[in-house]
């Protein structure tokens, strides 16, 4: 895990004042309501229904206990208990009182956690792998690269009034677990033929209004390069990045207004005018810089296979609950012996991705005791414990279990992504949190869930898209109709590997209409798939949206509606 | 009429006088003037000889590297935010202090509030010219919101990646 030296601390340190003094003058009616917002959604302060909302970044989905137990403290003094878990792994907290959250962010500061940059538009919190470091398929662990561009774009001046927001997301793996190419620009490490490290750089993604993918714009940009072709995309952004619109402010329009031989051709020209400048010179890292940063992520001490491996299958056989986590929660790890565990935040009748301050001390006692004292956060709003030795998992399994983080969903139907919605979010068209619950109540049994097998719902309560809606197996948007709350529902969308944005199935489905569908929808799978093994996904990609149209619509003339 | 600006981090008295397109009547009192881009390219001779000097103001929205022959030579360019949260006149800075190697004064106008400030330093602007209601001493202050940064822009910071190459993680500059 990276530490801060004293520059970081310096500069969070110093952050905090500058926001002090911000939220001073802004109650003493020196800045307007306007200017304000811009400052304090620059750390992470944004305006809810109720109150408002504090984002707190965590670095490429990376805590360790210290920042756990600080969590559960932070969310007892200034919330109401609990934080929230969002899609891009970040904490959310819903209760914090304006007065108070400069303090709140100086006790932040003390574990390496802030609000920089979680909002507004800035270049955000950078995504990645959550199982960086760990998983057999990954080339390259992401993490080093993460922390040096993470440290570039905290604060750069050129890049700190964007046009709109800018999202990072890395993986270094054959698997995308980062959906990473739903973000701005996705940097895959990769190696090339001859074996060096380089980064395979697609841009011009976003989910939101008019979801995207990133597409390809360099397919080896070497090691040395990362801050340079990072520069070269975001001046280029800057520059050209459409100002008139709100709506058509981040990179993906200018890459579709522009098609992408333009847009490629400006970013590489920039990119080779950095290379020959002076500019390009102090952009360049070297293998010195990169070895340093690695120092930071190197594996935990990781016991023989003979100390730390075991067959849980005796127990499993004893414990039927212990057995269902096994199988659903419990993941290979690249060591013999250790194996990745994950945390289910999607407990019934527990609002996704909720975390209470029980929670997080549990969590930093768990992982402690028995992952080298770090937690991953997930896109889907789930936890991991990346580095669990098989004969630790029973005891981990039973202090998850003692404070329901246990619940053996992980990947199917009630491990549903959603943002926080009309409940919470001044944005949202509609509620996000009761269609979740809803769904979940249908599918409650296990052998419901076994039987339907690896599926992704995700809601999202408005277009922006929190709750990943266009990338869900099922995606259900959240719309206004004169007041009442409506639900598109999208088909097909995946954000991994095989990413694709979701197509639109029909007219939307009334608030009492919409779990009823899903479920409509989920039966119909269970029909017209091939054979048990053939999942929602791989059936819809087989047979296409009319047969499910045909399900969820039972009226014959909405079925034959375009 | 002067009035009080930011520069090199001293609050002082404009010498420079705003011309806007289609004024003559003070054409006559020479001095330093700053023109459009589009007045300075119809009458270039022209203000030049009448004028002690003359800067241009130059739209947000110019291609700065396509712009800067014209320009190049000019005591003085005016770079435009139309609002604080329009940063594009940032990345003609940089370009023009960093890659062009401008070295006149680098002037930030239009709604230049306090908040700004900071980051108008980094990018090489060494003039800043407030906004009418924004507390001077304020401004003056914001321009040393911070004593250490990450990267290097047009201003002094070293990039951290090379101060820690140097092995000066502890020393703060």
């Amino acid at each position: 895990m990276y530490r801060y030296d004293d520059i970081d601390r310096a500069l969070v340190t110093q952050r905090v004042e500058q926001f002090r003094d911000q939220t001073r003058r802004f109650l003493a009616g020196e800045l307007t309501e306007d200017e304000f917002r811009h400052l304090r959604l620059r750390n992470g302060l944004y305006q809810q229904r109720f109150a408002p909302m504090l984002r707190i970044s965590v670095p490429y989905g990376l805590l360790e206990s210290a920042q756990l137990r600080k969590m559960a403290y932070i969310v007892r003094k200034y919330d109401k208990g609990y934080g929230h878990f969002t899609t891009r792994q970040n904490i959310q907290l819903n209760w914090p009182k304006l007065e108070q959250v400069p303090d709140l962010l100086g006790e932040l500061a003390e574990v390496q956690l802030h609000g920089i940059q979680a909002c507004g538009n800035d270049t955000r919190n950078i995504t990645a792998d959550y199982l960086a470091g760990v998983a057999a398929d990954e080339h390259i662990d992401p993490r080093p690269y993460c922390e040096l561009l993470r440290q570039f774009i905290a604060l750069h001046p050129e890049f700190y009034w964007l046009p709109r927001k800018f999202k990072f997301a890395f993986t270094g793996a054959a698997v995308d677990r980062a959906a990473s190419r739903t973000n701005d620009t996705a940097v895959h490490l990769v190696r090339s033929a001859d074996g060096a490290i380089g980064y395979r750089f697609f841009v011009g993604g976003g989910l939101g209004r008019q979801p995207l993918l990133a597409q390809e714009m360099n397919s080896f940009v070497p090691e040395s390069d990362l801050l340079r072709y990072a520069t070269a995309v975001l001046r280029t952004f800057n520059r050209f990045g459409r100002r008139d619109n709100i709506h058509k402010a981040r990179i993906k329009i200018v890459l579709r207004e522009w098609g992408i031989e333009r847009f490629r051709a400006a970013i590489e020209e920039e990119y080779a005018k950095i290379r020959g400048s002076a500019e390009g010179e102090e952009l360049l890292l070297l293998p010195e810089d990169i070895e340093r940063m690695r120092g930071y992520f190197t594996a935990p001490a990781y016991k023989p296979v003979a100390e730390a491996g075991a067959d849980v299958a005796p127990i499993a056989a004893r414990d039927a609950g212990f057995a269902a986590w096994i199988k659903r929660n419990v993941r290979p790890h690249k060591v013999p012996g250790y194996r990745v565990v994950f945390v289910s935040l999607k407990a019934p009748d527990h609002v996704a991705g909720d975390c209470t301050a029980e929670q997080f001390e549990a969590l930093a006692d768990v992982c402690d005791a028995y992952s080298f004292g770090e937690l991953r956060s997930t896109y889907d709003q789930n936890l991991v414990l990346a580095d669990v030795a098989e004969r630790d998992l029973y005891d981990v399994w039973r202090r998850l279990d003692a404070f329901r983080l246990a619940t053996p969903n992980i990947g199917l139907v009630t491990d549903i992504v959603s943002c926080p919605g009309l409940d919470f979010c001044g944005l949202a068209n509609a509620g996000s949190i009761g269609v979740a619950q809803d769904i979940y109540r249908r599918f409650d049994t296990l052998d419901a869930q076994y039987e339907i097998g690896p599926i992704r719902i995700t809601i999202s309560g408005c277009m922006n898209g929190c709750g990943h809606h266009s990338v869900g197996h099922i995606g259900i948007l959240g719309v206004d109709k004169h007041g009442e709350e409506w639900y598109q529902v999208t088909l097909g969308g995946s954000p991994g590997s095989d990413a694709a944005i979701g197509e639109r199935i029909g007219r939307a489905l009334a608030r009492d209409e919409i779990a009823e569908g899903v479920e409509r929808l989920i039966r119909g799978y269970l029909e017209l798939r091939c054979d048990d093994d053939e999942t929602f996904i791989e059936c819809y990609r087989r047979i296409g949206m009319v047969p499910f149209k045909e399900r969820l619509y039972l009226n014959e003339s909405e079925a034959a509606a375009a | 009429m002067t009035a009080t600006i930011l520069h090199e981090g001293r609050l002082v008295e404009d010498r420079w006088t705003v011309l806007e397109d289609g004024r003559t009547e003070i054409e006559t009192s020479g001095g330093k003037v700053i023109v459009t881009l589009a007045r300075w390219r119809a009458e270039r001779e022209s203000l030049l000889s009448r004028h002690d000097a003359v800067g241009v103001l130059v739209p947000n929205t110019a291609d700065i590297e396509a712009v800067h022959p014209e320009i190049a030579d000019r005591p003085l360019l005016a770079l435009q935010f139309p609002t604080f949260t329009d940063g594009r006149a940032l990345s003609q800075a940089v370009v023009l202090r960093k890659r062009l190697g401008f070295r006149g004064e680098l002037r930030a106008v239009g709604d230049v509030i306090r908040d700004l400030v900071f980051w108008l330093g980094r990018c090489g602007f060494d003039s800043i010219v407030p906004r009418k209601d924004q507390s001077l001493e304020g401004c003056r202050e914001a321009l040393r919101e911070f004593t250490v940064a990450y990267q290097a822009a047009a201003d002094e910071h070293t990039p951290v990646w090379v101060r820690r190459r140097r092995g000066g993680a502890a020393a703060l500059h």
